[in-house]
């Protein structure tokens, strides 16, 4: 669950810096697309660096699903009877934790339909032109919605996924509690903040 | 039954108490005792009943040593055990401090705390084996406290003048408990102790003149069945409880010692009962048991009354010329570290004398205000800090801000089951341990003993001594319930139980154990009187016809039935009282925690009358009149006098 | 004080159970929790009624007997045990939940009592340290310093109560099974065993059907004995270097 999960949070990282070029215009971001595909040349073969990433998000993807599924699965059956009486502030994490990865999932499914593979892109989807699909997508409302509510969602799941995580791997301490909170809120931050920059932008007009 | 009177028997000798220089008879007996070679220990079977710290240390190191173990407790887990709420610390002849301690000062001080009661060969051996489980529990990983240099840590206790008591903050108790059961843990993982918690021992088996088994009920679906050993080891407490108010817990009951007892074991001393100075007060009818506040806050908490009778001003607005620290004052040298006894009792005369402060006027403070002044909040809060959380969540007072209340309580008992040297009752096989026997404290305990002589017991005397028995019985008759003596033992037990439930009166258990324990604080508590006695005496026998007639059970015995072992429990409590009073009867002397009015010092301090008392009186129950043996005491060391602490 | 009360019954762990509501008059703000059921109880057997069947004996907060949740929280809305819960907490008239610790590893023997020997056994499985009786060294032989030893005097503080289970929504026993690791493993005398001590302990802890850790944080809020949360991390700390240095078949 933490190792998966962490790969997918290095991912996001790299992922939201090169979302953010979208603000220096076409070209540069067109430049970007196009380099993801040439990375690694000459070593590598076209796509081929690309394709390696796909693997390994794939992978972490799977475990990390295959394992919240078994850790659900043994928590529920750890727990089969519920309190008579219902307390508000229980499992807050536990919810955004479980229907946040839920959503999350979905969002996955959607977003590479529609700027990978263009299957369900509301535009002319373009090949080698991911500036232009982008504008596109958050051109129409549903596009922006469901981009949006994803980000907020991953926005909790790693505030208190990297800070588990962390507790997992044996990092946290009574010590670094404060820092590795911190960081979990400052991360959730930045990531949602930054993908969530990019519909704004395209709503108010500053990227079109 | 009932006890008119009693009769006098033969005196009682303990005949495995080695003769010579007293620093030298435990390597005697251990010498002289038979061992059982290693090979055969495995076919030896022993039950163990209690999972305290004697019970749990002796289940441990009896199972390391070969021994099939078969042990019980009542509570759901053997962690639950009453030594756990043992807050203050445990004694050893350490010296750590290089302050004058040594064994030698540690036996006498236990004796002369004991105030002359105690076998001097016992209380040395205690003293000698206390700096070993220090040794012990530091290995098991106990968390005492230490110093900056890594060291242990060491507090001052009650009557002494040096500081010997070691502790882990006011948890002490808890700490060696749990490495206790976590020895006994290892134990039954390694299969070599078969553990049944929640079950309760309810009768001995004695075959032949030897205990060989014991009947016990299985708490949850109700079934009494039988097991059997080789020999049976009660470790099962004391009975404070038939004062319904006291320190210990809840279900800490007397049924093991007392049906032991029916079946043959002397009880001695049952009246040596100790009432602990620093309790917090009762606040209504609807109390349910008293909790101790450490003896330690003694050590830097100062007790005070105002000085004259009926001020009913806050403390805060008592001048200090307007208080009396009465401790101080009546004992400069010990000050507020004078032993149990007399620090109780000299609560109860300030309050009889209308001093007393808080509700009822049945309380006396305890007062940090200097301390805090002195070292500093911080550093209180660092040495006492969960006991005043403790009070102040109990009373819902601020302890940093105004003083303590205490008042005292039924604490602990120093009377128990008659054993000998070897911790053998006068039944063959059966050995008592721990607060549930009688023979290191004398006529009142010192603080941070208890801890020390139930690990004594279980880690290291038990195991050395009940080796020379088995040795002396290799083989025993093997049994089944259709034995005729099972089978009575069972009908017996079956019977009882079945009767409570049938009587279906209109009184509750706790009706009647509330009845009892009022009655044995008014007469048989801090101070006592021929005429108090003597009329508890002819009280208790009509409680006991009531509840006979009255008591109602609901429920049936083959369930979880709280109600049920609550009842049987009284049973006890109601038989046991009787010979506590009696005891408290026959003793026309004071000594220690036993306060006899008629028989004080012109300054009203306990006097012993050592040519006529200077015994353990050994009670065998007879089914009518108790029959007394005594047990003759000598003091070849610590020479008997009037004991001070001014 | 006048209260109503709804409590769990259950015959026993083969019957179902329900909610009962109870009225108790004359509650003293000084009585503690357990006291006041006391008075329910003595009512219920003089009405010719099952009295309700709780675990409960030193009524001091260190046995860890008692095991009650109270509106929805282990121990109820003050952080100490339900023994040390006092009736000034509550007001005349509330309505109080009383049901029992909840979790599969726990079950249930009769309304507010449940089985906890699936904790006994995660002890049994490595939390103690082997020191045969006679074996110790002198006890200053080996200092130890300070920190440690208070950090571990922390740890060892858990009562062994359930109430970080009975909090846990999923019924996981991180919590108990690190604080006992934590007390242990930073002491030298617990070095040897350190790496089996952890290892035999989580697999027992998740053999006994405990859940999972989800970091929700409901266990420390309700440990009365303040088990801070980081001991979790601490304890997965010492499981991945046990995975490393001793690898078992």
């Amino acid at each position: 669950m933490a190792v998966s999960g962490l790969i997918m949070l290095g991912y996001l990282v790299a992922h939201v810096a090169g979302n953010l070029k979208v603000f220096f215009g076409p070209e540069e971001f067109n430049a970007y697309g196009h380099w993801l595909r040439v990375m690694g040349a000459p070593v590598l073969h076209h796509e081929w660096a690309l394709w390696l990433v796909r693997i390994v998000l794939l992978a972490a993807v799977v475990a990390h699903a295959v394992s919240a599924y078994q850790l659900s699965r043994r928590d529920i059956k750890a727990r089969p009877t519920a309190y008579v009486h219902r307390r508000k502030r229980s499992s807050y994490a536990t919810r955004t934790m479980r229907w946040g990865g839920i959503i999350l999932a979905l969002f996955i499914v959607w977003h590479v339909l529609d700027l990978t593979t263009g299957t369900v892109h509301p535009g002319g989807f373009e090949e080698g032109k991911p500036y232009q699909n982008v504008v596109d997508t958050f051109s129409t409302w549903y596009g922006n919605v469901v981009y949006i509510v994803a980000m907020l969602a991953l926005g909790l799941h790693v505030r208190h996924g990297f800070w588990s995580a962390a507790q997992t791997l044996g990092v946290g301490s009574a010590r670094r509690e404060r820092l590795l909170k911190v960081l979990a809120n400052a991360l959730a931050l930045v990531l949602t903040a930054g993908f969530v920059s990019v519909p704004l932008a395209v709503m108010t007009g500053v990227v079109s | 039954m009932s006890y008119p009177d009693y009769t006098t028997g033969e005196p009682i000798t303990d005949t495995k108490a080695p003769a010579g220089p007293i620093a030298d008879r435990w390597d005697t007996r251990r010498f002289e005792a038979r061992l059982v070679n290693p090979a055969n220990r495995r076919k030896h079977r022993i039950i163990v009943v209690g999972t305290g710290l004697a019970g749990g240390s002796a289940g441990a190191t009896l199972a390391e040593q070969g021994y099939q173990v078969v042990q019980f407790c009542f509570q759901d887990s053997p962690r639950r055990a009453h030594s756990i709420a043992a807050q203050g610390g445990i004694n050893a002849a350490k010296n750590y401090r290089n302050d004058g301690d040594s064994i030698h000062r540690l036996f006498y001080d236990t004796v002369k705390g004991g105030d002359f009661r105690a076998r001097e060969s016992n209380v040395h051996r205690l003293a000698q084996i206390s700096v070993e489980i220090i040794d012990q529990c530091v290995a098991q990983g106990v968390p005492f406290a230490r110093e900056y240099g890594g060291l242990l840590d060491t507090r001052s206790f009650g009557g002494v003048q040096v500081s010997r008591t070691f502790y882990a903050r006011g948890q002490t108790g808890q700490q060696l408990l749990l490495g206790a059961y976590q020895a006994l843990s290892r134990q039954i993982a390694a299969g070599n102790v078969e553990m049944h918690a929640r079950t309760e021992m309810l009768d001995l088996i004695v075959v032949d003149g030897r205990a060989r088994g014991i009947v016990a009920r299985d708490l949850i679906t109700g079934e009494v069945s039988t097991h059997y050993a080789d020999a049976v080891v009660l470790a099962s407490g004391g009975y404070g409880n038939v004062f319904y108010l006291s320190t210990n817990a809840m279900n800490s009951n007397a049924t093991a010692v007392w049906r032991a007892h029916r079946r043959g074991a002397y009880f001695a001393n049952p009246c040596f009962t100790q009432i602990h100075p620093t309790c917090i007060p009762r606040t209504g009818d609807h109390q349910s048991k008293l909790t101790l506040m450490s003896e330690s806050l003694r050590n830097d908490g100062r007790i005070w009354v105002p000085r004259s009778k009926g001020d009913t001003r806050p403390a805060a607005d008592i001048p200090e010329d307007e208080r009396d620290y009465y401790l101080e004052r009546i004992y400069p040298s010990f000050g507020n570290l004078v032993p149990r006894d007399i620090a109780s009792r000299a609560a109860k005369n300030v309050c009889d004398e209308g001093r007393g402060v808080g509700p009822g006027g049945q309380g006396v403070y305890l007062d940090f205000a200097d301390a805090i002044r002195r070292m500093g909040r911080a550093k209180v809060e660092e040495k006492y800090g969960n006991l005043f959380d403790m009070y102040a969540r109990i009373t819902a007072e601020n302890p940093y801000e105004v003083p303590m209340r205490i008042y005292p309580a039924v604490h602990y008992t120093m009377g128990g089951l008659w054993v000998d040297y070897d911790l053998q009752t006068t039944v063959p096989g059966l050995f008592a341990i721990g607060e549930a026997n009688f023979s290191d404290h004398g006529a009142n305990r010192l603080g941070a003993s208890a801890l020390m002589q139930g690990l004594a017991d279980g880690y290291f005397v038990l195991p050395a001594t009940i080796n020379d028995y088995l040795a002396r019985h290799p083989s025993s008759e093997p049994l089944d319930d259709d034995h005729p003596v099972v089978r009575e033992v069972l009908a017996e037990t079956e019977d009882r139980l079945h009767l409570l439930l049938s009587v279906d009166g209109d009184r509750t258990p706790d009706s009647f154990h509330r009845e009892l324990g009022e009655l044995m604080w008014e007469y048989c508590g801090m101070a006592r009187t021929e005429e108090g006695l003597t009329k508890a005496l002819r009280r208790i026998p009509e409680i006991r016809e009531e509840f006979w007639s009255r008591i109602k059970v609901p429920g049936t015995g083959e369930e979880f039935n709280q109600s049920l072992e609550k009842a049987n429990r009284i049973v006890d409590y109601l038989e046991l009282a009787e010979l506590m009073c009696l005891d408290a009867l026959h003793r026309a002397e004071s000594c220690g925690g036993h306060f006899r009015e008629e028989s004080q010092t012109p300054d009203g301090e306990a006097a012993r009358r050592d040519e006529e008392f200077a015994y353990a009186a050994a009670w065998e129950f007879s089914g009518a009149a108790p029959v007394l043996h005594k047990e003759d005491l000598t003091f070849e060391y610590v020479h008997p006098t009037q004991r001070s602490y001014a | 004080m006048r209260l109503n009360l709804r409590v769990w019954r259950q015959k026993n762990a083969g019957t179902e159970g329900a909610m009962a509501t109870y009225e108790v008059d004359g509650v003293s703000p000084d009585m503690s929790f357990l006291e006041m059921l006391d008075t329910l109880n003595e009512d219920l057997i003089l009405r010719g009624e099952d009295p309700v069947a709780f675990d409960h004996d030193c009524r001091e907060g260190i046995c860890g007997a008692c095991s009650l949740v109270i509106d929805g929280e282990a121990h109820g809305p003050e952080r100490t045990t339900t023994c040390q819960l006092h009736m000034r907490s509550f007001r005349d008239g509330d309505t109080i939940d009383v049901e029992p610790w909840r979790a599969s590893a726990f079950p249930v023997v009769k309304d507010l009592v449940v089985d906890r020997s699936a904790f006994d056994r995660v002890i049994q499985a490595g939390g103690y340290i082997s020191a045969p009786t006679g074996s110790a060294p002198e006890a200053h032989a080996t200092p130890v310093p300070k920190a440690d030893a208070d950090s571990a005097f922390e740890h060892a503080e858990c009562i062994g109560c359930g109430a970080c289970v009975a909090a846990c929504p999923n019924g996981s026993a991180m919590l108990f099974t690190s604080a006992k690791i934590n007390h242990l493993n930073v002491l030298p005398q617990g070095s040897p065993e350190r790496e089996t001590r952890v290892l035999d302990m989580v697999a027992q802890m998740d053999a006994e059907g405990f859940g999972g850790c989800t970091l929700t944080g409901e266990c420390a809020t309700a440990c009365p004995k303040g088990i801070p949360l980081p001991s979790i991390a601490a304890m997965n700390k010492e499981w991945l270097r046990a995975l490393r240095k001793a690898p078992r078949g």
